[in-house]
Formats: C-alpha cells, structure tokens, sequence
C-alpha cells in the first residue's frame, strides 16, 4: 500500500484590497505575494525566494488601513480584509528616503538596473544629505582565491548570513557584528576567511544582491576592464561531481567558464551550491599545448 | 554544526570563569578533553543547542574574571555551548557594555547624559581627560546610568576573582581620581524620599529591603494571599476593571495583555519583567528594585499566577548592580518560602537601551543580537523562545499589589477615568530637589515641579524633556499639561518612562539635543534601514543646522530632517527607530535654538 501523505489543511482563499482592487488570496501569502499576483512591482532588497524574510531593508514597506506604521510586504501575511496602499504618499516617501539612506553610505553602482529603476521611480537623490557624511566605504577584503568581500558595497541585507546560515549551508562561517551604523558582516573576530569555518560554498555570492560579495574571476576581470556581460553567454549543465544533480548555469567569455551560478527556482539547488559545483571547473579550461 | 576555533587557546582564568558558570565540561565535544569514549559518542544537536541561552551569562562571567572577552575566551565559550564563533562574536560586539580589546581590570563609566550634563558633567570628563588620558582606557563615557537624582554618576567595574561592581553618585573629580588610583571608592548615599503621602512608593526607606520578614511586617504577600483566594479569572477582573495602563512607556491595557496570555492555547507561557530601565533620566524601576525587591517579585508571583506562567525571567540593566543583588537575593528568600509560583530567573543586560524593546529583550534572554523582532506576532501570541509571554515593566507589576488588596474599582477611583492610578515620576535636572516623586495621574507638570521645589533661585524655565530621550520637550506655556496618558497625548507629548528632565535658562539645549541625536545613533540596532543610517544622517543635519551661523541652509535642512523623521517613524522595525526623532523634533520646533 502507499504511504500516507500528509498535504496539511486546506487553505482558504482571504479577500483583500490592494490599491482599491479588491482580490482573493491564499491565506498564508504575504502582501508581497498578493502585490504580484497583481503585477505590482514592489522593490526588495533584503528578499528573496528561498531565504526565511528578515524584513530589515524596508523598501517594500506599505500601508495598510488601521496600522499605525507602515508594513513591510515581503512578511506580513495576509488577513481578511485588510485594506492596503501600495502606491500612497507615505509609502511612497519612506520607499525614497530607504533608497537614499542606503545610497548616500553604500555604493550600489553594481545593483541590478532594477534597482535603479526603483531609485529613479521614487526620485531617490542620495546627494542631498550634503557632503562629507558617514559612508561604509572600507578597502575590499581580498584573503583567498575564490572570491572578494566588497563591505563597502553591503546593503546589510542578512542574506550572505541567512545562506551561510540555518537557510541553506548550516555552516555559520560569519554572522552580523557590531551595533548600529558600526553593524557589518563579519567572521569571528573579523578573522580571514581561510581561518574562519568558511567552506567556500560561494552561497553567500548566490544571494548577494549588491555585488559586495563576488567571484575572484569577476573581480580580476573587472578591475582589468574585461568583464563584458554583453559578450557573455551562459550555459545550463548538471554538474559532474556527484550524485545529487544540481543545476549549473556557465557563464562564459571568450570561450572560458567566468562564473557558475544555479537557478534560484531549480527544485534540486534553490540557488545554492557547494564548493566543486561553484568553483570547481578549472580542469573544464584546461586546454593543452 | 561544526565548531571551528582558530584563535588559539583560552586562558585559564577565562577557564576558571566559564567552568564556574556551567560546571566542567563532560566531554571533548563540550570543550573538555578528549576521552576513550568521545571517539565513538558524540554530543550534540538540540540538547546542545539548547544551551545558547547561556551565552551571555557566560559572557559576563569572563568580563567579570578578567575585564575583557579574548578570543580564546569567547571560542571556549562557544566550544562549551555549541555556538558558532562568528555567531557568538556578532553578540559580543552587539552589547555596549562587553570590551573585546585588552582593558584594565578596573573601569570607570562616566555618564554624560542629559542629567549629568546639566550637573557637570562635560566639565568633569575634561577634567579627566586631562588627569586620566582619553576617554576609552581606564575610564568610558556611557549613556544615562539612572542615577539622575545624584547626578554627575559614574559606575565603576573591577574586574577579578572578587569581581566588585558599584554605583558612585554624585562624582566628583576627587572621586574619580581615587577611584582610578584603587583606593575605596565610596558608597553611593541613599537620598531619603521627601515627606509625603505616597502609595506605590510606601514601603521604601521604612522596609529592609534584603529581608522577607520585614517586608511581610509592611503588608508584603497580602496581596498574594488575596490573588490566590481570587483565582487567576478574579485577579485578571480586578486589573482589567482598574484599568491599569503599563508603566513601561507604551501605556498598553495591562488587563488585557493578561486576558490573551492566560487564554493563549500554545504551552508553555513565560513572564518577563522588563527591567532594563535604559531610557535616560529615568530611575523609578531602580529604586523600586533596590528599596523594595520583593513587591517586584510579588507582582511578578501575582501576574504569573493569573496567567498560567510556568517560568519567568527578570531582565534588570547591567548598570544596576545593586538592584540586581536585591531581586536575586528576594528571589532566593522568597523561593525558599516557597512564595514564588513559578521559578523566577534573573538575567542581566548587557549595555544596550534597545534591550528594553520587549522583543530585543527576548532575543537577548536566548542568547542572541538585541535586534527586535517584526510584530506581528505579538508577545503575547509568541513571544520567549516563541511561546505566549506576558512582559510587564517593574512600576506596573508593583500597581497589581495594590489592585489585588483594595480591588480594581478602588484603585481606579485614583487618577483620572482614562489614566488611572498614581505615577512615579523621575524629577532631574535644574530642580531643588530632583528625586522620585509619586504623584496621582493627572497632576499638572506645574504642581509636580513645585514638588520638587521649584527651581533654583534667579533662574527661570527654558522647558522640560517629558519622557526621556523617547520623549518631548514641553515649554513654560504647556506646563499646566495634567501628567496624565490622554493630558499629555493632547499636546502632542507623551508620559514616556516618567521621565522628567527640567532645564533652566542656563541649560545649553543645543548641545542637549545634540547629546539626544548621539544617543540614537549609538543605540540603534542596526538591523532596519530607516533607523540605522537615519539616525546617523540626523545627527549629522542637527550638528551642520546648529552650527550654521548665518542660517543659509537652514530651510533645507529642516525639511531634511523632516523628512528623515517621517521615514524613520513610518518604517522603522519597532519603537526606537519609529520615537527616535520626537525629541529633536519638538525641540527645533519648541525652543529657540537656531540662528537667524
């Protein structure tokens, strides 16, 4: 006989209001899952799929009817008859002052163009803070050969820990230090990688959505003005080590593997990798003469 | 997980102070050394994980030792608590009061904070910097200590064997000097309360404060006895009909917050008494602490009772040392009475205001960042490792004494219909005699500085900051506001903490308001946008607009600050981000503090 499966409780369907369109949504979803299901572009920063929602960014703050403050999205979850404004003054204001706060003291240059989208939409002008503020800028942390620690680039979104973390590798190679403005990601003590628990998974680069976090190769290349993703073309395979199966996306340039990635929505990987799948295709170039 | 240490080996005074703690360890895979039997059974998973809890108290407990938290240390710790270092470090670093870099053993915090400052204190920490070196060494400027009726305090650290903790007030640069040579340091004097009719504050200075019995002989556990004769539906009636609004400065309906734990299905539930007082220029939770411990862990017992706990924890501020000596002690007599309805267990902050947030005082009971949690879901739903939790401040758990005696329509018939009751206020600053005053809800501001005895001759008001650093400025004009929650909330002010910090003419509000914009940035968490880097873009506008001579951008800065104000308070995660501009606010707009 099968074995018994045990597929929980039927959900209900809850009714909602979102920017005056009334709809029914899964109960469980979150107001950003019930935002695209209605092609409302929201912006995220510190979401994303398959990591536990940390709500710290901010960005995707909305109002909803009866609530003090503003929500944020990518958490709250759904309940009957919430009325919700997804697009009104205040959401609007604290979406550009999120923006501008972290622009004026991050470089995000290397954000998604998304992500400058969203800063030209809401009218972000990070300038206006005048000169001389507090920045993290910090010289990149260059300690093995795999990748590079950009933390001037750091957004503090919490996804490198999550993936490093109980999300994903369960390794816990590095963690969230120090209080307030002074709080950064960093191993124990601020020790270098090679004397930390890293296990160079590259995770923590799979989810890094600022570039702070990234692959040595991508790095050397674009330090030497080579690194070109026009004239790069990715290729899906399964990678050879071992059994498991999970998805690799080449990303080649002038004929050599430049990084490896996995898709995020790939029942096998969610995104995450370990160190041969990630890193492990020098022999792939190996090219003999 | 597996626990990789690289920073070589603790010492064996951090040993010392860690196995004091947790007892030898009883394995390799508990930081022992390796035995027979360790090579085939292994420990861990979550029985081991279990244990994260303890890592602050095993963190003070190396402080304590030897002054500092070394690698090693903090490794050994981690190894005997299965805690990932680079977890453990991102604690470490989160609290204000741990030093990660070789110190003195014997440490000096100075207070700087509102208070203090209109007492001397800026002075005073020249002062030192002249004979002691830089602050960072041997002495610290630290935020409020709550000890604001004896302003300029300091608290002093010695670390050791015979690890010794101690609050100094007034200080004076004597003091401080002989403090920092090693000789004795002398004992704060305990200010006697005026003369007055007093309800909450009755037993304090008549009772011996380390002594059951004599608390009994005051009327202590009548209450107890009546809330039992009650059961638990009759006493949460009583708090509900009293209408008693929490002390701890969000005014929530204290009977209701009873109602859903009591009733919250999901075992077990928790009691937290929040006593990490860390707003500035309050002191009432102290004093209640150290002069009449045991009514704290009477209401404690009563609330626990009422709801079903079947734990609860005390989480007292690390710069109150005494009052955490008097509760541990009144929860060891009253344990061994067998007054106590469920285990009581007392933790200790760590040096950061944010921990008052009920939330961040969770995550810092389980060992983890004081970074508070998005609600929903309340504490009441999930709160202490995610389970129902009642969390009251100490001057609300003290009320419910009274509440239970004379009956909730009693005590409401004090105060005003919507703020019932007496309130302790913390009088500082530019009065005669600044000290904790209780007075009935809906007294005016007027009457209450009168109390204190006005102010000094030849000086006149320039205003009041009502409810600390989280609070509002209130001038000359509004000083017949009836303190009471709706009183104040009508012009825009709040009752806050009870803070009461009143400044004369010859206060420099510039430099306060300066001193508050430093305060936030330093307390921030960190973990929400909007708070972490507006309140460092706050402090940084507030010092460009108070320092701007000619006024020249002074319209745009203010719309700046504005701006970054609404953000903070519409996006921030929780309390401190969403108040964290008020004060400023009120203060630009109040007070005349900007040129031109």
């Amino acid at each position: 006989m099968a074995e018994r499966v045990f597929v929980g409780l039927p959900k209900r369907l809850v009714k909602v209001s979102i920017d005056g369109q009334e709809m029914d949504v899964l109960e469980g979803a979150t107001i950003l899952d019930a935002c695209r299901q209605l092609r409302i572009d929201t912006p995220t920063l510190c979401q994303l799929e398959t990591l536990t929602p940390v709500n710290v960014c901010r960005v995707c703050v909305v109002e909803v009817e009866g609530s003090r403050v503003l929500v944020p999205a990518c958490s709250r979850t759904v309940e009957a008859g919430m009325k919700i404004q997804t697009d009104s003054e205040r959401v609007r204001h604290s979406r550009r002052l999120v923006l501008e706060l972290l622009a004026s003291s991050v470089d995000m240059s290397l954000c998604s163009p998304q992500v400058h989208g969203w800063m030209r939409r809401y009218g972000a002008t990070p300038e206006r803070f005048g000169e001389n503020v507090a920045t993290v800028a910090q010289p990149v942390k260059i300690d093995n050969d795999l990748y590079v620690r950009d933390y001037s680039r750091c957004i503090l979104c919490y996804k490198c820990v999550e993936a490093c973390g109980a999300d994903a590798q369960n390794t816990f190679a590095i963690g969230v230090a120090g209080r307030g403005f002074d709080a950064h990601i960093a191993t124990e003590f601020t020790a270098p990688l090679p004397e930390s628990a890293c296990v160079y998974c590259g995770n923590c680069i799979g989810v890094c959505p600022t570039g702070a976090l990234m692959f040595k190769s991508e790095y050397d290349m674009r330090q030497a003005g080579t690194w070109d993703e026009s004239q790069q073309t990715v290729t899906e395979t399964v990678c050879p080590y071992c059994g498991v199966g999970c998805m690799l996306e080449l990303h080649v340039q002038d004929n050599s593997i430049v990084k490896v990635t996995s898709p995020l929505d790939h029942s096998v990987t969610e995104g995450h990798l370990c160190v041969k799948g990630r890193f492990g295709f020098e022999f792939v170039q190996r090219r003999r003469g | 997980m597996d626990i990789r240490t690289t920073g070589g080996p603790p010492t064996a005074e951090e040993i010392a102070a860690v196995d004091g703690l947790l007892g030898d360890p009883a394995s390799l895979w508990e930081g022992g050394t390796r035995r027979p039997e360790d090579d085939h059974v292994g420990f861990g998973g979550a029985a081991a994980r279990s244990r994260r809890p303890l890592l602050l108290p095993v963190l003070h407990a190396i402080q304590d030792r030897v002054g500092w938290v070394s690698r090693g240390g903090l490794e050994y710790a981690c190894r005997r608590l299965s805690i990932p270092p680079a977890e453990a470090y991102g604690v470490v670093s989160f609290y204000g009061r741990f030093a990660l870099d070789e110190r003195p053993p014997l440490v000096l915090h100075v207070c700087d904070d509102i208070a203090c400052k209109c007492a001397g204190a800026d002075a005073l920490c020249e002062a030192l910097e002249k004979t002691a070196g830089p602050a960072g060494k041997t002495w610290h400027r630290s935020p409020c200590l709550g000890l604001c009726d004896r302003a300029p305090a300091a608290l002093v650290e010695r670390a050791g064997a015979a690890h010794d903790e101690r609050q100094v007030a007034p200080l004076t640069i004597d003091v401080a000097q002989d403090i920092l040579r090693g000789s004795d340091w002398p004992q704060a004097e305990v200010p006697a309360l005026p003369d007055r009719p007093r309800k909450l504050l009755r037993r304090i200075g008549v009772v011996d404060p380390e002594s059951i019995d004599s608390y009994r002989e005051h009327g202590g556990y009548a209450a107890l006895r009546r809330a039992i004769e009650l059961g638990p539906e009759g006493v949460i009636r009583q708090v509900t009909e009293a209408k008693l609004l929490g002390r701890g400065g969000a005014a929530f309906p204290t009977g209701r917050k009873w109602d859903s734990v009591s009733k919250a299905p999901v075992r077990p539930h928790y009691i937290v008494c929040n006593a990490d007082e860390s707003e500035p220029g309050t002191f009432k939770d102290r004093e209640l602490m150290e002069r009449d411990p045991f009514a704290v862990i009477e209401g404690m017992t009563i609330a626990a009772f009422a709801t079903g706990c079947e734990k609860g924890y005390l989480y007292v501020r690390g710069e109150y040392p005494l009052a955490r000596r008097r509760i541990e002690n009144a929860i060891d007599q009253a344990r061994a009475r067998g007054f106590l309805d469920c285990d009581i267990e007392v933790r200790r902050g760590a040096g950061a205001y944010i921990c008052g947030e009920e939330t961040a005082l969770f995550n810092s009971i389980e060992g983890k960042r004081g970074e508070p949690r998005n609600k929903p879901p309340f504490p009441v739903q999930a709160g202490l490792f995610g389970k129902p939790t009642l969390v009251n401040n100490v001057e609300t758990l003290v009320n419910v004494l009274d509440i239970v005696v004379e009956g909730g329509a009693a005590f409401a018939a004090t105060g005003t219909p919507d703020s019932t009751g007496t309130r302790l206020f913390c009088l500082s600053g530019h009065v005669r005699e600044p000290g904790l005053y209780e007075v009935p809800m809906g007294t005016t501001l007027r009457a209450l500085i009168d109390l204190a005895g006005g102010l000094r001759d030849g000086h006149s008001l320039q205003a009041v900051l009502l409810g600390g650093a989280a609070g509002s400025f209130v001038t000359e004009r509004q000083l017949d506001v009836p303190l009471s929650f709706e009183g104040t909330r009508a012009i825009g002010a709040t009752l806050g903490s009870g803070a009461v910090i009143v400044l004369d003419d010859s206060a420099d509000v510039k430099q306060i308001l300066l001193r508050i914009a430093r305060f936030f940035r330093d307390e921030s968490c960190g973990q929400c946008v909007p708070c972490r880097v507006g309140t460092v873009r706050q402090e940084e506008v507030l010092h460009r607009l108070l320092s701007d001579r000619n006024g020249e951008a002074r319209d745009s800065d203010m719309s700046l600050l504005s701006d970054i104000a609404q953000a903070m308070r519409d996006a921030s995660i929780c309390g401190l981000g969403q108040t964290a501009a008020n004060a400023i606010a009120s203060g630009l707009t109040q007070l005349k503090v900007i040129n031109g």
